[in-house]
């Protein structure tokens, strides 16, 4: 019973934060948000037995990439956000579409053959799943990837660099 | 031994995705729009991991370590772009980066 209550626990906490990052007017409270979408989730891959990738999310996304968005919102001194006229297409038309598009994926998901397999992390053997088999996979099929990646970060970084700097 | 269903991952992983949509849709702040996109691949990252408990293989997790790479990188280049864009225009509203509009 203790999975089923983290569970729908942990998943409210996420829509709501979804929600709210939506809702929200300022983008302080939006970042905000988003991080406690990505605390919940990382909750959720514990409970789905992967340990390694509920600590990158934290460790990655709600320090590192949520660090960078709330520097970039203070170093911009983003403040309310603007209230703009609603074109009158998606006035009528954007919540029913939005709604539409998220109930149709939902319904998709849940009638597929995969879905009712359990998904269960929790008590059960976890062998497979471990941080060493992922090591393993990561640094031996997927090494050419893995080093790709790095060049990626490389390119990433000097992008950055030469996007943020000051014109002389 | 209580088991979730794989499903109830899938459709939170598909609610997370639309709310990521409708952000991108439906706000006006550069900023706010990028960490839509950033929800968005929260929710294809659940629904990775769910895959790859369902079938029991670890490539889905190897797949989410490499999308939160990318994430990692794309936002550096992405935020560098919004400074820049805000220096230029002195706004975040989407609506007043029209260069391109004719």
């Amino acid at each position: 019973m203790i999975p089923f209550a983290l569970f729908f626990i942990c998943a409210f906490l996420a829509v709501l934060g979804a929600i709210s990052l939506i809702v929200a007017w300022e983008p302080i409270h939006s970042a905000l948000s988003l991080v406690l979408v990505m605390m919940s989730l990382a909750v959720l891959y514990l409970l789905l037995g992967a340990e390694f990738i509920a600590a990158v999310q934290i460790i990655v996304y709600a320090g590192a990439v949520m660090v960078l968005f709330v520097f970039v919102i203070m170093l911009l001194n983003a403040g309310t956000e603007e209230r703009t006229n609603w074109s009158k297409f998606a006035k009528v038309a954007g919540l029913p579409l939005a709604s539409f598009l998220l109930l149709a994926i939902a319904y998709m998901l849940s009638r597929s053959a995969i879905g009712a397999t359990a998904a269960n992390g929790s008590g059960v053997s976890n062998a497979g799943f471990s941080t060493r088999a992922l090591s393993m996979a990561l640094f031996q099929q997927y090494l050419f990837p893995f080093e790709a990646t790095s060049i990626l970060i490389l390119i990433a970084l000097l992008g950055a660099l030469i996007l943020a700097r000051k014109d002389e | 031994m209580s088991v979730i269903p794989v499903s109830y991952y899938l459709v939170l992983s598909a609610v997370l995705f639309g709310l990521g949509v409708v952000g991108v849709v439906f706000k006006r702040n550069i900023i706010t729009i990028f960490m839509s996109i950033e929800l968005m691949l929260n929710a294809v990252n659940l629904a990775f991991v769910a895959f790859a408990r369902a079938h029991n293989q670890l490539d889905g997790l190897v797949f989410v370590f490499f999308v939160i790479v990318v994430a990692a990188a794309e936002a550096a280049v992405g935020l560098a772009i919004v400074i820049m864009i805000t220096h230029n225009r002195q706004s975040l509203n989407v609506e007043r980066v029209n260069f391109l509009k004719f």
